[in-house]
């Protein structure tokens, strides 16, 4: 398949020898696959500190491995804290939107490399970088740090007198995420100009696929996030080293032990404001690319056009600018005054608005196609279960007189878990099992995903359902050993049903990984459009040359033009002519 | 941030206009900047010129937004506190100001010089611009030497906490624009990607944009004392 009569694009030589070509490479689709395998590296280590922490709570006096004994309290909050970080920065963060988007989007929008190549690879070492600071937290005296991936101050900014792990671990956190946060502004800036100024002839902005809209989209909230969170890093790690006292009040005492006099007049709060600022729209930041990929998935496999393209278009922007208005509902419990609690919740119940919007938009596009269930279907189905039933806590949450009593539960841990987490998590399932044939050549095995999604789908709702009713019953977040406490000693069961699941959940995603890594050398062999989709990077062989088009591709239609009347194929790709589509009859 | 018009002949630069986003038939990418063929470095299509001016545009906006973290954080600091000592601004501050403020010009002047080809009197506006903002940064110096000599420190007081630190980080970000400087007038402009002409014109609105970066910072600081 190719476009006619374009000009033929002159492309130099692909660099040749290892390191250029898979190491340090400034091909954007060699860089996609280097995030996705450091997200892949990252969800490992961050699954198993869950199933440790699991564990300890379901049985508090087992001995684990490598612990030297009883999982001690902070030993807990060290994998909790860790758990959040890499699960939030390295996988959330990393995988749908640097993985993906810099492998589909420059194709997408039929452009040969992202607009700076260079940056790009500087942007993905510098995180790959970030990486290993931060699992080197670890392995220094002390150990990780134990404040939670919120890092509130004072005990993230007093050093090693608020705890083991607080000294160097905490030390070794800031600078990992203010690493973590340059890169993500490099790469976001990259995304930008590349959606702005490289799109192909006929790429207008309401022809774009909805992952490209998401990755934009995704990387302007970026852009305007990260650089508040390294303004905060540098505010936070100046309060740790340099005896400043931006975070620190005074009369603090630690363990019968105060910081350094010379703190004092600090506010906590003003770290909650600033990390927050960034924090709810990294939410977004998470969720978003996952709605195009899912958006995409159940359009290709009901074969039928998006319902609503352009409200999903604009509820896209909707979410992620209403996302900078509701950092607030994070510290309802704060002391702030119930005027601002007031503000900040009714934006929060706002965004359900486009997010109703868009689940609407997906039902409807759902709604009377021929629907196939492939395993990326099924996991775009999934997000949507996931991403409704996590987003109607929310709206229990927005409201502050029904936070107080539930924040910092695991009413919340459910919530978040399962609206962001998991839903993240399974957009990016579909994307993997949806885009393995054009990123690798083969197919993964169809039958092997099926029964991935159904033990990931089935096993993350019993791990979260009953933290609700936790939640509800006063069970709290980082307390190691909630049984000490005698109301909630009689959930001893629903924490072992949750750890049970938990593992078996977990040990289910072995298929995932043997289904990958099987199928990139014994997967069947894919062609050049195995779902019979209409976006660019199906026009091109898979996987896509270096410089991805042979021809500049024209577009002449949008993305979504499945089940056409009138023509005899039931998908019509973007790049082709009108007098190329075969009319039915004829 | 201020927008200066193109002032080169040679290639033509597109404009930086936010809201201008190329769409439709004969969109970004085909046509514009089609004469310098091929780029170096494997690209199969050159890279529009302008793609470089909105890169810059989105790293300014992050810079901002960067900075104005930092403003927030002093002004909600300095509101809650009740241990905030003032301490008086060194005089040569002033004077680095108007030096930050000639350089502004003496960038416009070189980059004029270059619309007329005058390559050579384009470097010597160049090279003085440069001189200009290492002499801004050895001011900055000047005043952090001055305020140590009377004690104040970067852990004084949260005054000159913040002080220390957002002259720092302007510091940081005006030495990354004096090595673009150096870089943009001393390379051989042979087989780039990006032109000179674009090279000059992002130098300039990242010059302008940390003038005007200062001048805003220095009246915060004079006025939050």
């Amino acid at each position: 398949m190719s476009a006619h009569a374009h000009p033929v694009s002159h492309h130099a030589a692909a660099p040749q020898g290892f390191i250029r070509r898979y190491i340090f490479s400034t091909d954007h689709k060699v860089i996609g696959v280097q995030y996705w395998l450091l997200a892949l590296a990252a969800v490992s280590v961050g699954m198993v500190l869950s199933w440790l922490f699991r564990v300890h709570l379901a049985w508090p006096h087992a001995i684990l491995p490598g612990f030297g004994g009883v999982v001690k309290p902070e030993q807990y909050l060290e994998l909790v804290t860790m758990h959040g970080t890499l699960m939030i920065f390295f996988v959330l963060t990393v995988a749908p939107q640097s993985g993906f988007g810099n492998y589909f989007l420059p194709i997408q929008i039929g452009a040969d490399d992202m607009a700076f190549p260079t940056l790009n690879m500087m942007s993905f070492w510098v995180t790959f970088v970030a990486f290993f600071v931060l699992i080197s937290a670890f392995f220094v005296p002390g150990g990780a740090p134990i404040n939670g991936w919120t890092s509130y101050p004072p005990l993230s900014a007093v050093g090693a007198i608020s705890g083991p792990g607080q000294g160097t671990g905490e030390t070794l956190w800031v600078i990992s995420i203010a690493m973590f946060c340059l890169a993500s502004l490099l790469t976001a800036l990259n995304f930008i100009a590349t959606t702005i100024e490289m799109r192909t002839q006929g790429m207008s902005l309401m022809r774009m696929p909805l992952t490209v809209w998401a990755w934009f989209v995704t990387a302007i909230v970026g852009l305007l996030a990260f650089g508040v969170l390294l303004a905060a890093c540098i505010l936070l790690l100046l309060d740790r080293t340099a005896g400043t006292s931006f975070f620190i009040p005074a009369g603090l005492v630690f363990n019968d032990t105060q910081p350094a006099l010379n703190h004092s007049g600090g506010s906590p709060l003003l770290w909650e404001h600033l990390f927050w600022f960034f924090g709810h729209p990294e939410v977004y930041i998470a969720i978003l690319p996952s709605m195009g990929v899912v958006s995409t998935v159940l359009s290709t496999f009901s074969r039928k056009p998006v319902f609503g393209y352009k409200a999903m278009a604009y509820a896209l922007c909707a979410i992620a600018f209403l996302g900078f208005t509701v950092w607030g509902h994070h510290m309802f419990v704060s002391g702030m005054s119930p005027y601002s609690a007031i503000a900040f919740s009714f934006l929060t119940l706002s965004i359900g608005v486009p997010s109703a919007i868009k689940t609407f938009n997906w039902l409807g596009t759902l709604w009377g196609g021929k629907i196939q269930f492939t395993s990326a279907m099924l996991f775009a189905i999934g997000f949507v279960s996931l991403f409704v039933t996590g987003g109607l806590s929310g709206l229990f949450l927005a409201q502050p007189s029904v936070d107080l009593p539930l924040h910092d539960t695991y009413f919340v841990i459910a919530h978040f878990h399962l609206v962001m987490g998991v839903a993240a998590v399974f957009g990016i399932f579909a994307g993997t099992y949806y885009w393995f044939p054009k990123m690798f050549g083969r197919c993964m095995n169809e039958k092997l995903g099926k029964i991935h999604f159904w033990f990931t789908f089935i096993g993350a709702y019993m791990i979260f359902m009953p933290m609700h009713w936790m939640g509800i019953m006063g069970a709290l977040r980082r307390y190691a050993q909630p049984g000490g406490l005698a109301f909630l000693q009689h959930m001893s069961p629903i924490e072992h049903f949750i750890t049970i699941a938990a593992l078996i959940t977990g040990a289910a995603q072995l298929l995932f990984y043997w289904n990958f890594f099987w199928s990139l050398r014994h997967g069947q062999k894919a062609g050049d459009n195995p779902w019979h989709a209409t976006t660019l990077e199906w026009a091109v062989s898979s996987p896509p040359p270096h410089g991805n088009f042979e021809q500049v591709p024209h577009v002449y239609r949008g993305p979504y033009e499945y089940s056409v009347p009138g023509y005899s194929e039931d998908y019509i790709p973007q790049h082709l002519a009108p007098e190329q589509v075969a009319k039915a009859g004829a | 941030m201020a927008h200066t018009p193109p002032l080169v002949e040679e290639p033509p630069i597109a404009q930086v206009e936010l809201g201008d986003i190329g769409t439709g038939p004969g969109g970004p990418g085909q046509g514009r900047d089609g004469e310098r063929g091929p780029g170096p470095g494997g690209r199969s299509r050159p890279v529009p010129q302008r793609s470089y001016v909105t890169g810059l545009t989105m790293g300014l906006a992050a810079i901002l937004m960067f900075f104005m973290a930092l403003v927030s954080a002093f002004i909600v600091r300095k509101g809650l506190s009740d241990d905030w000592r003032a301490f008086p601004l060194p005089p040569i501050l002033w004077l680095n100001t108007a030096i930050l403020f000639v350089s502004s010009i003496t960038i416009q002047v070189a980059r004029r010089r270059l619309g007329r080809e005058d390559v050579a009197a384009f470097r010597r506006w160049w090279t003085v611009t440069t001189g200009l903002g290492l002499l801004f940064v050895a001011g900055q110096l000047i005043a952090w030497r001055q305020l140590a000599h009377e004690g104040v420190y970067l852990a004084s007081n949260p005054s000159s906490s913040f002080f220390y630190l957002l002259t720092a980080a302007h510091g940081v970000h005006l030495l990354g624009g004096i090595i673009a400087l150096i870089v943009i007038g001393w390379r051989s402009w042979q087989n780039t990607r990006v032109t000179r002409s674009t090279a000059t014109e992002m130098a300039a609105i990242y010059w302008h944009f940390m003038d005007g970066l200062w001048i805003f910072l220095f009246l915060l600081l004079m006025m939050g004392q």
